[in-house]
């Protein structure tokens, strides 16, 4: 399970709304106890995507090295990403699955027509064949 | 050489729970091919079917990227350190 508290929810989804109808994107900080993951902050980043944003983001190795040092310094980890699927639903595409690792939680968030709607999990399995869904920690989630 | 490889956390189930891992290695990709002749699990995730690293794969060496080097032929000296970073990307289908 993947707990984000009300307040990240939201601002990953005002993030989103403020980038359509460009993907947004960001990364997760937080704990992993006995399974359950915990994200205590978030890193808005800027997609480097700059060919289509519309329908890919970025973040580049430089961004990922900074993040992670970030995470450290606060004894955290760096636990997942997050980004947006303007006017697509929030399931994994082929090229999201060729571009990840196990491990990280990935989270998507649709957004319709600029409002941000459903937000789901996913993590890579270990052969690379397909994600599974995370659940997510929120009441706040299951009524989107 | 003596060098280090550093190893991503989410790749650390692969290479036996280890943050680094030590090879002996006179190039970038030699060192490389040491460490995933150690630890077969990890190619599926740093190199793409035909033997590319995949795209999102960087590979650092001490602080420089090595495509800015000599890629796999990069020489090494003994306590270089090799990082392994991710680009994270993604998005929806067209």
């Amino acid at each position: 399970m993947l707990k984000l508290s009300e307040e990240l929810v939201e601002r990953i989804r005002a993030h989103a709304a403020q980038s359509y109808p460009y993907e947004c994107c960001g990364a997760m900080l937080g704990t992993e106890s006995s399974g359950a993951r915990l994200v205590k902050e978030l890193v808005m980043l800027d997609n480097q995507r700059e060919d289509s944003p519309r329908n890919r983001f970025l973040v580049d190795p430089a961004d990922v090295l900074r993040v992670e040092r970030a995470a450290r310094a606060q004894g955290l980890d760096l636990i997942g990403w997050y980004h947006s699927h303007p006017d697509a639903p929030p399931r994994p595409s082929d090229f999201d699955r060729e571009h990840a690792w196990p491990w990280y939680s990935y989270v998507i968030v649709s957004v319709e027509a600029g409002v941000p709607r459903r937000m789901a999990s996913w993590r890579l399995l270990d052969d690379r064949s397909r994600f599974d869904g995370e659940e997510i920690g929120s009441d706040l989630t299951a009524a989107c | 050489m003596a060098v280090k490889v550093m190893i991503p956390t989410p790749l650390r189930p692969f290479a036996g729970r280890q943050a680094s891992v030590s090879v002996e290695a006179q190039t970038v990709g030699e060192g490389l091919d040491a460490l995933t002749g150690q630890f077969a699990d990890l190619r599926r995730h740093l190199y793409a079917d035909g033997g590319r690293l995949r795209s999102f794969v960087n590979v650092y060496l001490n602080e420089e990227d090595v495509r800015n080097l000599q890629k796999d032929e990069t020489p090494l000296r003994d306590g270089d350190t090799i990082s392994i970073v991710p680009s994270i990307a993604g998005g929806r289908s067209r």
